[in-house]
């Protein structure tokens, strides 16, 4: 399933899609959106790269790649922004907000183009959640995309 | 850091089961892992359950300021998510924790031989979160969220085995069931958010009005949790369900089929609380349900020739035994002077039995599962004379069958006995189907015992030997408590099963989220 037209087409749109994907995600306290449609969006680049080149190629990349850690990851660092709030707050409690730190400055009151320094944890869990959303959903297409072109290979 | 406790509660599984699969092939490390995050949420359960016995209903709001603030200056309803917790809740949390820790144990040994461990006991212990998050919380979604995170963990767990055939059509059986189940929740949930525009369950007890709109969200959740705590017309999943999956996970699936029978009894008891009338209506379907699913469900053991399918069904017959005994409470929630006569002593009967019955039953699926280890079989005519070559799981079949079989001291006879002489007081009908499915139960163990450990050694077993010491050990522990809860019922009654019976029958406390409102 790999033609020019569609190699060049891919060589064009994954890079826009990567960075859609990653702005959606940081965006996700200021526009519509966050972790989960960002994620998406990030992984249906990834899945684009993944169906537009031949199965060896994927595969050897792939191996590379820690799908399985990232996922991880995503979900642990939102249990552990989570449990920051349990510092003389409860669980999940906007804990950075207005702290100054990353993502902790101040929201200004009433109309304005939107700041990015802001939003405080939830900002932190847009990141993660769109990191364990994009890493879940790579590696679902991946495992389809390497069964079905085994059971090809054997036609 | 105690008042975080409910919060740690779910947060302490989920943290075990993410960093489950960084262990990749080091299987070893991965189940001694799940076994060390499971032991300490059963140490985490116990406090809670002290500081609910103490202090009464435990609040948790999320995202608050503090734990309690259930109302936020200004508000006159809740807005956040949050943890209720009575005793009912912190009962059905030791259960839980207990449970998927003797399972963790249970499978260090038993799935040693099977590859993909990491996922296995990243599964187990997001089943315990679910339970746990199912029988903690206070939200109705939240319930439906965890009741999903339960149902798919599980469903995985039932397919594990893909290898197997039978093990995947159980997986999508399981799946189907679930997803049925919990769309209907949602379905409910969406009626209930619709008319009083809050999730709270408290909340919404108070104002429900109980017009046709809310007889249908209650025939929709009493539906489908039913259908997930497999009573009878609904109980098709079950023995394939129970009969595939790794004998190691069916305590934690057990508990997970009883979280559902405790969100059929929070719909009933806490959010239908108030509606006077109809609610004895519902006390005679439950009981009714109850007695059918213990008598059908006996009658299809005494067929089987599958060792585990046949206690599958025995489990689905003990499911009847709560309905039966919360039931009776139910139908005379609203009488105070028949309440304090038979209503409570059947819902501590009830509530009892689920404890009892989840205690008993995982030691007799796991002891099936020690004879699956050892024979390679589960087929009870292949098997025989395997009493002298594993003592140890012939002990622990015999006090688990005499357990099931209500004889005492262990128990079941409590459990029992209180159904029995409650029930009676109601309608003396139900009583003698509970006893006449005693006595059927009774029976099919005697055979199962006859076949599987009596009889003459056998030539192809010759050199077999007992199971590995893990399974022995998560199969006594399970044994010493049989003996232990029939010896001493009373201090486990007062203990653990009056409070949680208490927590159900004062509503009104539930009702003011522990009088914090």
């Amino acid at each position: 399933m790999t033609t020019t037209i569609i190699k060049t087409t891919t060589r064009l749109l994954a890079p826009l899609i990567l960075v859609f994907g990653s702005y959606i995600i940081l965006h996700g306290h200021l526009t519509p959106g966050g972790g989960f449609q960002g994620g998406a969006v990030f992984a249906s680049g990834l899945i684009l790269l993944i169906v537009a080149n031949v199965r060896d190629k994927v595969q050897k990349l792939f191996e590379k790649t820690p799908l399985t850690q990232l996922e991880s990851l995503g979900a642990l660092g939102f249990l552990g922004i989570g449990l920051l709030g349990l510092m003389s707050y409860t669980f999940l409690k906007n804990a950075i907000a207005n702290s100054g730190f990353l993502f902790g400055g101040t929201t200004p009151q009433g109309i304005n183009p939107g700041y990015l320094n802001t939003g405080g944890t939830l900002s932190y869990l847009n990141i993660f959640v769109g990191t364990k959303v994009l890493a879940g959903l790579t590696s679902i297409v991946l495992i389809f995309f390497l069964i079905l072109r085994r059971e090809r290979d054997e036609w | 850091m105690i008042e975080h406790l409910p919060a740690l509660m779910v947060a302490l599984p989920l943290f075990g089961a993410f960093i489950a699969p960084l262990f990749k092939k080091h299987y070893k490390g991965v189940s001694i892992w799940a076994i060390f995050i499971t032991g300490i949420s059963v140490v985490l359960s116990l406090l809670l359950m002290k500081e609910v016995v103490t202090n009464g209903i435990i609040m948790y709001v999320f995202g608050a300021d503090k734990p309690t603030l259930v109302l936020p200056s200004g508000y006159a309803v809740p807005i956040r998510i949050m943890f209720e917790v009575d005793a009912m809740g912190a009962f059905m949390a030791i259960s839980a924790t207990l449970m998927s820790f003797v399972g963790a144990i249970y499978s260090y040994s038993h799935v040693k031989k099977d590859t993909g461990l990491e996922k296995y006991y990243a599964l187990l212990m997001l089943l315990e979160a679910g339970i746990l998050g199912m029988v903690l919380t206070g939200d109705l979604f939240n319930l439906f969220v965890f009741l999903e995170i339960a149902g798919i963990a599980g469903s995985a767990l039932v397919g594990f085995r893909n290898y197997r055939g039978e093990a995947s059509e159980a997986g999508i059986k399981y799946l189907m069931v679930s997803s049925v189940a919990s769309l209907m929740v949602l379905f409910a949930v969406g009626i209930f958010y619709g008319q009083y525009g809050n999730l709270n369950l408290a909340y919404i007890a108070k104002n429900v009005s109980f017009n046709m709109v809310d007889m249908i969200a209650l025939g929709l959740l009493f539906a489908s949790f039913a259908m997930k705590c497999g009573a009878v017309p609904m109980h098709y999943w079950v023995p394939d369900a129970y009969t595939e999956v790794p004998a190691g996970i069916n305590p934690p699936l057990l508990v997970a089929t009883y979280a559902s029978l405790y969100a059929l009894f929070r719909v009933s008891f806490t959010l239908f609380a108030n509606v006077v009338i109809d609610l004895a209506r519902v006390g005679w379907i439950m009981s009714i349900l109850g007695v059918l699913t213990m008598f059908i469900g006996v009658t299809m053991a005494l067929i089987q020739k599958d060792v585990k399918r046949l206690m599958s069904y025995h489990a689905i017959s003990q499911t009847g035994y709560m309905l039966l005994g919360v039931g009776v409470g139910l139908t005379v929630l609203h009488d105070p002077s028949k309440l304090a006569e038979f209503g409570r002593d059947a819902m501590a009967g009830g509530v009892f039995h689920i404890i009892n019955h989840i205690i008993y039953k995982s030691l007799l699926l796991m002891t099936a599962g020690a004879l699956f280890y050892v024979t390679g079989t589960r087929n009870l005519n292949e098997m025989g004379g395997l009493a002298r070559k594993m003592p140890i799981t012939t002990i622990s079949f015999m006090v688990g069958a005499a357990a099931i079989s209500g004889l005492p001291p262990f128990n079941g006879f409590a459990s029992k006995f209180l159904i029995y002489e409650t029930s009676y007081r109601l309608n003396p009908l139900l009583t003698v189907f509970a006893m006449v499915t005693s006595v059927l139960t009774l029976a099919s163990f005697v055979k199962v015992f006859a076949s599987a450990f009596l009889g003459p050694p056998l030539e192809k077993f010759e050199n077999k030997r007992e199971v590995p010491k893990p399974m022995i050990v998560a199969m006594l522990i399970l044994a010493a408590l049989c003996i232990l809860f029939g010896l001493f019922p009373n201090v486990v009654l007062d203990k653990l099963v009056y409070p949680a019976v208490d927590a159900l029958i004062n509503f009104a406390q539930y009702h003011s989220w522990g009088g914090l409102a």
